[in-house]
């Protein structure tokens, strides 16, 4: 029992504690509002985009920031996970009655898929480093994005109805389609919650943290840090990059498939580009590596475009201009030092002289 | 005949995206950054052009030299404040600014300019004239642009190869701390490669609008992506890279456009890049780098 605890709160894991604090705190604060004052349906509409956006930027993290490698492809799994999710969850509606269950194996199988997707990729992709590898993912992206633009997929009593590029599908009576490419998926069922979109932050959460604490972890950090050292000592890198890039896909598509469930239209896109861009966004302002940033940089810079809503047109050009100034002040060379040193004043004026810790 | 007429077409194309992608593979080659808001500065020149020709109603070539400049001043602007500062930052801070440059940019000209796409005047009658009793049909458009895309990329050769600048760039791009300790003044060596590529997205923006006609706000983002990829294809880095990559990239993507499916051809396009990249990690002419342990 004195373990456990001391394991909660020692210093190895006092980040991991600290990230599952700030989300449940964060779960519990918008339950409250919502059951005492109530909050703005606008608010409320954001909430689960938010863990969706949360849960991918998490996933990406552990690309980017772990195993360090750029991908720009992040969108592309959500596209995946969240085109399954909505077929999934269609073809077991006559079915199965109970929404969460439902949900739970669309998750799930949008996950599965987005997972074995993003193995695929991963075979090519791992063999490049760098700005080719972010050019690659890139491409992926837009490679996956176009096809499901020509995908059409019905279903009707005689069973499924498959085209490609073109519409050649002519439906029974009682039949829908759950997929007509470019217009995407029409008249989904809305099965996404918030607590659905919370408790997928806590799994996601737990994978990422028992990942990076245990050997596998600490071999993928060892590859980024000296490929070549790591290498010398017996990490097989491929291994190790491709089972993260794995995961962070797996994560990528059960967002994406609660994100697809939490409107009744989606096109595919939606997943553009610029989506991938907006979560590698919210990652590299969190810090790399920093699972706590991460959630805290989604919820505010998700949110931010939706308080500045009162300027209208500007507000995007307010958000680029803060975009700008936070990579400025943050890389700027004498603010840091000057901030470290305020830093160092205050932990001795609370510690005395001289047991200032010298790190 | 049809193939050649395709051929020459999807050369014209590509020429476009060999001058913007010139832009992309200088600044990578020397300051090592991808600068994804280099289509944004295309659009820009679009629009300045297009109001010195319809509202100032300049001439052509005055139209044209007006939209270069600006866009070369924009250039050393951008990299003045927002590039130069992160200079020592690392690589994904840099991308982040660069996009926060192309959102802005973007946001500023739908403020500006407002989101509805504009008519660009046609710049010379769309005249065709005809080879081989008549069978080959082609427009004088693209065989400028095609000869347009030539002529840079000789004088960039030349250039580059040639004068003291171009040896202090291409220093640069070697060792930057050797350059600067053979007296070469470095900050100022970047700046000229940034102007010289936002002045030639100027020039693809105009040549990019006459083939289009119609161009709003995002017209930068799609040929940016595009020739980004012909950068990388070619091999980023290297200048005859840049106009090998953009010059396939137009015929293939015209090829597959005529033959294959039109809704395909972006998926097939970049599918072609992904394979051209394992076989050769470092694009078609790109240079190998060995590790050294």
């Amino acid at each position: 029992m004195k373990k456990t605890i001391r394991k909660i709160f020692d210093k190895k894991h006092i980040s991991r504690t600290i990230s599952y604090l700030v989300v449940i705190a964060g779960f519990v604060i918008i339950q409250l509002l919502m059951n005492t004052i109530g909050i703005k349906s606008l608010f409320r509409s954001l909430l689960v985009p938010t863990c969706c956006y949360i849960v991918v930027a998490l996933a990406l993290n552990l690309v980017v920031g772990v195993s360090g490698e750029l991908s720009l492809g992040h969108s592309g799994f959500m596209a995946v996970g969240a085109f399954t999710g909505i077929i999934i969850s269609g073809l077991l509606e006559p079915y199965l009655a109970i929404n969460w269950l439902r949900l739970l194996i669309a998750m799930f199988v949008g996950g599965i898929m987005a997972g074995i997707v993003g193995l695929f990729i991963s075979v090519p992709v791992l063999k490049l480093q760098g700005d080719y590898l972010a050019i690659v993912t890139l491409a992926f992206c837009q490679i996956i994005k176009s096809l499901l633009n020509n995908v059409y997929l019905g279903v009707d009593i005689n069973g499924l109805h498959f085209s490609f590029v073109e519409n050649r599908i002519s439906l029974a009576q009682g039949g829908r389609m759950l997929l007509s490419g470019p217009m995407g998926a029409i008249a989904i069922t809305r099965l996404a919650t918030f607590t659905a979109g919370f408790l997928l932050i806590l799994f996601t959460l737990l994978i990422i943290y028992n990942l990076t604490y245990s050997r596998f972890g600490r071999s993928i950090m060892a590859a980024r840090d000296n490929r070549i050292a790591a290498e010398s000592v017996g990490i097989h890198i491929r291994n190790t990059k491709m089972l993260a890039f794995v995961i962070s896909a797996i994560l990528a598509g059960m967002a994406g498939a609660l994100f697809g469930l939490n409107y009744s239209t989606l096109q595919p896109a939606k997943f553009d580009f610029n989506l991938s861009i907006l979560i590698l966004v919210y990652v590299v302002l969190g810090g790399l590596g920093n699972m706590t940033g991460t959630i805290i940089s989604t919820m505010i810079l998700y949110a931010l475009p939706e308080l500045l809503r009162g300027l209208q047109d500007y507000r995007m050009l307010i958000y680029s201009i803060i975009l700008i100034l936070i990579m400025l002040v943050t890389n700027n060379q004498t603010l840091k030092e000057k901030t470290e040193n305020l830093i160092t004043k205050i932990k001795s004026r609370f510690l005395k002289k001289g047991s200032v810790a010298h790190d | 005949m049809a193939f050649l007429s395709y051929l020459i077409n999807g050369m014209g194309l590509g020429s476009v995206y060999a001058i913007i992608a010139l832009g992309y593979t200088m600044v990578y080659g020397i300051a090592k950054m991808l600068n994804f808001a280099h289509g944004d500065v295309i659009m820009i020149g679009a629009y300045t052009a297009f109001y010195c020709l319809t509202v100032f109603k300049f001439s052509t070539f005055t139209s044209i030299l007006i939209a270069v400049l600006l866009c070369t001043v924009l250039g050393i602007l951008i990299e003045r404040f927002a590039y130069k500062p992160l200079r020592k930052a690392s690589s994904l801070s840099v991308l982040i600014t660069a996009i926060g440059v192309s959102y802005f940019l973007q946001n500023l000209a739908q403020i500006l300019f407002g989101t509805n796409p504009k008519v660009f005047p046609e710049l010379m009658r769309n005249s065709t004239f005809s080879l081989f009793d008549g069978q080959l049909t082609l427009s004088y458009k693209t065989l400028l642009t095609i000869i347009v895309c030539i002529l840079i990329m000789i004088l960039l050769t030349i250039f580059v190869n040639k004068t003291k600048t171009g040896k202090a760039m291409r220093a640069c791009s070697q060792d930057k701390e050797a350059a600067q300790l053979m007296g070469i003044n470095v900050d100022n060596t970047i700046s000229i490669t940034f102007a010289l590529g936002s002045g030639l997205a100027a020039i693809a923006a105009v040549l990019l609008c006459m083939t289009y006609s119609t161009f709003t706000p995002t017209l930068g983002s799609m040929p940016g992506i595009k020739a980004f990829t012909a950068a990388v294809f070619g091999g980023i880095g290297s200048i005859p890279g840049a106009f090998v990559g953009g010059l396939l990239l137009g015929i293939i993507e015209t090829l597959t456009k005529a033959y294959l499916s039109t809704q395909l051809s972006d998926a097939i396009v970049f599918m072609v890049l992904i394979i051209v990249l394992l076989i050769r990690p470092t694009g078609l002419l790109g240079k190998k780098v060995h590790e050294k342990v």
